[in-house]
């Protein structure tokens, strides 16, 4: 299964965040959008990669960026998962049937079923702006996402900016 | 292949050094003094610095993950104000081997019991140079790749393996080897 590519628009998707509460991409249009595979909640450790993103939210909201988690997790295991880690950002739940937006943007593993770590970043426009799958194992920080917010906002209207991809900020080359 | 995150800044005068400055070796972490996995790493790093001797300076820098531990960003406070009284290590080694029992009522207890003057310390906490110097660490965690805490830097290059002591001295060795080349 291959990611989604820089310059794909981003398929669009309904899931759930809470019992009564759904979020869909296209509802974020207008703003960039971090959206930020994990494999499942309650990671052994605390200092994972939501829990970093938490931490770093003023850096994020400093491009304007909504960050959404997602896992094949279900809703009740999300919301206890926020409480537990006191984190501001929501966690969709990808769970019926299972997997599928992980699957739609190329980053679900059929081996461990669940979501590989990987991150998306959507500009304002809807379109995938970078993108990158951790290796297993590793979680990828945030210096790479961080960059990528700074070169969109530079370019902010400039839809001919190059590829993100192409510019020596992604981790994975 | 992943081209590893990379420290950044690299070590410099003003960081909290603890060893020989002319080691081969330079061991980096970025951690939080209310985290519980840096206190397990704690005396894996002693562990390690009293194997490699003057071959290893180690150098700690802050990352407080404070929505996750309300009282990571005292503490870090606390052993910066330490800092001021040229007592950084004392405190930071005071705050990880007491950590089961870190709340902001017990830091002026332990700045006396590592000997610190207590108006100075108290004066110092909140005060900008303090703080200013964890934003600092903080914003080069965020540049070098810190993925969470502890996340450590061996000579520059981020350590992506368990904070255990076996895998930690073999990369360490390894490095050594390499550098006599």
């Amino acid at each position: 299964m291959t990611a989604l590519k820089a310059k794909t628009l981003a398929p669009n998707f309904t899931l759930q965040r809470t019992p009564d509460q759904l979020v869909s991409l296209s509802d974020l249009r207008g703003k960039p959008v971090v959206l930020v595979f994990y494999p499942a909640d309650w990671s052994p450790v605390c200092s994972d990669q939501l829990a970093l993103y938490n931490e770093l939210l003023p850096e994020f909201y400093e491009f304007d960026a909504q960050i959404i988690g997602i896992s094949v997790d279900g809703i009740w295991s999300h919301l206890a998962f926020s409480k537990d880690r006191k984190f501001h950002t929501p966690l969709l739940s990808d769970f019926e049937p299972k997997g599928a937006v992980a699957r739609l943007y190329g980053v679900y593993s059929e081996k461990t079923g669940e979501a590989e770590r990987a991150l998306f970043l959507i500009d304002a426009e809807g379109v995938i702006r970078w993108s990158y799958v951790s290796p297993v194992g590793i979680n990828p920080g945030a210096d790479g996402v961080l960059k990528a917010l700074a070169l969109i906002a530079q370019n902010k209207g400039d839809s001919t900016i190059p590829e993100l991809s192409q510019l020596p900020l992604k981790p994975n080359s | 292949m992943n081209p590893s995150a990379t420290l950044t800044p690299p070590v410099s005068a003003g960081d909290h050094v603890a060893g020989d400055s002319n080691a081969p070796l330079t061991l980096v972490e970025y951690g939080d003094y209310q985290c519980p996995y840096c206190g397990a790493a704690h005396p894996v790093i002693k562990r390690i610095q009293r194997t490699l001797g003057r071959e290893l300076r180690f150098v700690f820098r802050n990352f407080p993950l404070t929505q996750a531990h309300p009282y990571a960003m005292i503490a870090a406070e606390a052993a910066e104000a330490a800092a001021l009284q040229q007592k950084f290590w004392e405190m930071h080694d005071f705050i990880y081997e007491h950590q089961d029992d870190l709340e902001p009522d017990v830091l002026p207890v332990w700045a006396r019991r590592v000997g610190l003057n207590l108006e100075e310390f108290g004066n110092a906490i909140g005060k900008g140079g303090v703080s200013t110097r964890i934003k600092e660490d903080r914003l080069s965690g965020i540049k070098s790749g810190v993925n969470g805490t502890p996340c450590f830097f061996i000579n520059g290059v981020r350590y992506d393996g368990t904070a255990d002591y076996e895998p930690m001295i073999a990369v360490l060795k390894e490095q050594l080897n390499s550098s006599d080349i």
